[in-house]
């Protein structure tokens, strides 16, 4: 009768601490997701309340239209278009490259790849998106301008949106070919049989069957893929030079939105001028843009998930 | 011989059409002589002997796991796509080794289609699934004759009245018996000589099942039809041969009986036949 009563006390015991463990974990999964979650509320409420500041002298009309950025400048033109115009000219010179390459990777190690080559590429594309940002910023630098670029291109500048883009580039292209990659793995095998069971070739098999089944996984790719170069900065703040001009020569210096906020924090512009603000203001907007790419992405990605 | 490979022997074929074959090979389409197939060094399949008549439709029937569908794939080199197959033996095609080192299997699918048993549209449009294959083979067609090949197609799997106003819509909006109707048609595009079908119906209803049994009768006197089924009254039905396949006590499948439907369902030879098909096996 004792150690019947013990015996179950125990039992009791194990199933007490087993939930109480249970619960231990809940919350510290919970408080784990709460941190990343305020991280991001915060960095929201920080950006926006110094941007309020900003936009109590700048109209947001002038931030969005006007063609001069000269805010570090005597003589201040706060409109935005200049380091927009950049950003965009390096991302999209950027996805021109990383979109058809990232999407050939993305073939050969699905369709192609023997798993052992699988194995050794795939992990070694991904080191491309590994190698720090600085050392593609001094590599467009000192190597891909002076030595590929010029001879081609005479005009070319030293710092130049081409080099920035082509560096950014190579650094999103495993963002491309991994989720890309991912999609095509997601291409039920049957699919594949059915189209060689008509007479298909391998290259038709990848082109007409496994891409286009796969297109919104690779479309959510190329989404994601632009918005992480819309926010890269060492690269753009390196070999893209702080010219805050509106042009459309890529041959040319320009600077991007990060670019521009990377100059003045590592300066020394005095808290609450308007140079401070600036910088908010312009990390909003690029959060903004680049949130949204984001979110369409994700939601690009969801509905190929569900397809099949 | 003047021409270099089996490869361009067989494309000349295409060109001469199906009567002069018929000259060439007699109404044998098929013939598999002493077939043996490994997966990895482990025999599924060995000793198979047997042929297809052209214009009949022949069932392949047995208990699960007893290499009927390994058997299927080895008639259009399906399973070249599986790491690790490796097949002995011959398989003649219009009285060609399609397992000679000349002949390009891509060729010999598009010659042998096959159904497969969940069906398997692409997620394009029914219009696209059908001219997928006529795509690839690279016909050159206007697109009146790319349509007339879709509608052709269609109507002989039966699926025609139900899609003509929605040719263009997405494949996954049809039933599960319609899209496999439109697998069949997928397969009858490239207008093949042989249709290899591996349980296609077992997916499906009894109302879909019928439709694509009678369809079968319908087209049979354009085709040389090959279809798996644990069905014994599928087989029944539609069938003109069987052949009865059987693990070995190795579990080595073999074919145990082959012969005319009626005589296999009324006088099998074979016990063990009889037994499966009472129902005593598998
Ligand atoms: N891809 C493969 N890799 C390795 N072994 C395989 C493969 N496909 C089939 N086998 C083996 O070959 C044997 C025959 O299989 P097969 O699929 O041809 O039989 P089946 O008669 O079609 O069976 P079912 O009626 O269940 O479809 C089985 O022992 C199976 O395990
Ligand atoms: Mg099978």
């Amino acid at each position: 009768m004792v150690a019947e009563t013990t015996s179950v006390e125990k039992l009791k015991r194990s199933i007490d601490r087993r939930r109480y463990m249970d619960r231990i974990f809940y919350i510290l999964f919970l408080l784990s997701t709460l941190v990343s979650t305020a991280a991001l509320i915060i960095i929201f409420a920080t950006l926006g309340l110094e941007s309020f500041g900003f936009f109590a002298h700048v109209s947001i009309v002038e931030f969005l239209t006007s063609t001069k950025w000269t805010v570090l400048f005597a003589e201040k033109h706060f409109g935005v278009l200049p380091l927009l115009n950049a950003t965009i000219l390096t991302s999209l010179i950027a996805i021109a490259v990383a979109a058809p390459l990232g999407v050939m990777i993305a073939l050969f190690l699905s369709e192609y790849a023997s798993a052992n080559t699988r194995s050794v590429v795939k992990p070694l594309v991904e080191t491309l998106a590994g190698i720090p940002t600085v050392v593609y910023g001094y590599f467009a630098l000192y190597f891909v301008t002076p030595n590929l670029l010029k001879p081609l291109w005479e005009g070319l500048q030293l710092h130049n949106a081409l080099a920035v883009g082509l560096m950014i580039g190579v650094l999103i292209i495993p963002i491309v070919a991994s989720i890309s990659d991912d999609a095509m793995a997601a291409v039920p095998a049957d699919l594949r049989l059915a189209a060689y069971a008509v007479g298909s070739r391998k290259s038709d098999v990848a082109l007409r069957v496994v891409l286009p089944a796969a297109l919104s996984g690779v479309s959510a790719s190329i989404i994601l893929a632009f918005a992480r170069a819309m926010g890269e900065t060492m690269i753009a703040a390196i070999a893209g030079g702080f010219r805050s001009i509106l042009t459309f020569n890529i041959g040319e210096s320009m600077q991007t939105m990060t670019a521009y906020i990377a100059q003045v924090a590592t300066g020394d512009a005095p808290h609450g001028t308007i140079e401070y603000q600036s910088l908010f203001a312009v990390g909003l907007f690029l959060l903004v843009i680049t949130a949204v790419l984001n979110y369409i992405g994700i939601r690009v990605v969801r509905r190929w998930a569900i397809k099949y | 011989m003047a021409i270099e490979s089996y490869n361009q022997l067989l494309r000349d074929y295409v060109e001469l059409g199906k009567e002069e074959m018929a000259d060439i090979s007699g109404p044998e389409v098929v013939r598999v002589e002493n077939l043996r197939v490994d997966y990895g060094g482990k025999t599924a399949i060995d000793g198979i002997n047997i042929s297809f008549k052209r214009n009949n439709i022949t069932a392949i029937i047995g208990p699960s796991g007893c290499g009927k569908s390994t058997l299927l794939r080895s008639i259009n080199r399906m399973n070249d796509l599986i790491p690790g197959a490796k097949v002995t033996g011959k398989v003649y095609f219009n009285g060609i080794d399609i397992y000679s080192r000349d002949v390009d299997p891509v060729f010999i699918r598009s010659r042998i289609g096959m159904v497969f048993q969940r069906p398997n549209p692409f997620p394009f449009s029914i219009f696209d699934n059908v001219a997928f294959g006529l795509r690839v083979n690279g016909f050159k067609l206007s697109k009146s004759e790319l349509y007339e090949k879709v509608k052709d197609a269609l109507v002989k799997a039966a699926l025609w009245d139900e899609v003509k106003d929605r040719l263009d819509k997405h494949a996954y909006s049809l039933s599960g018996g319609q899209q496999q109707r439109l697998c069949i048609a997928r397969a009858l595009a490239v207008d093949p000589e042989v249709l290899l079908l591996d349980e296609p119906t077992v997916s499906l209803d009894p109302i879909s099942t019928a439709r694509i049994e009678s369809l079968l009768r319908s087209i049979k006197d354009e085709y040389t039809i090959i279809i798996v089924t644990h069905n014994m009254l599928q087989a029944a039905r539609v069938s003109d041969y069987t052949a009865v396949m059987m693990p070995d006590e190795n579990m080595v499948g073999r074919i145990i009986e082959f012969g005319e439907t009626r005589q296999i369902f009324t006088n099998p030879r074979d016990k063990r036949t009889e037994d499966y098909i009472s129902g005593r096996i598998g």
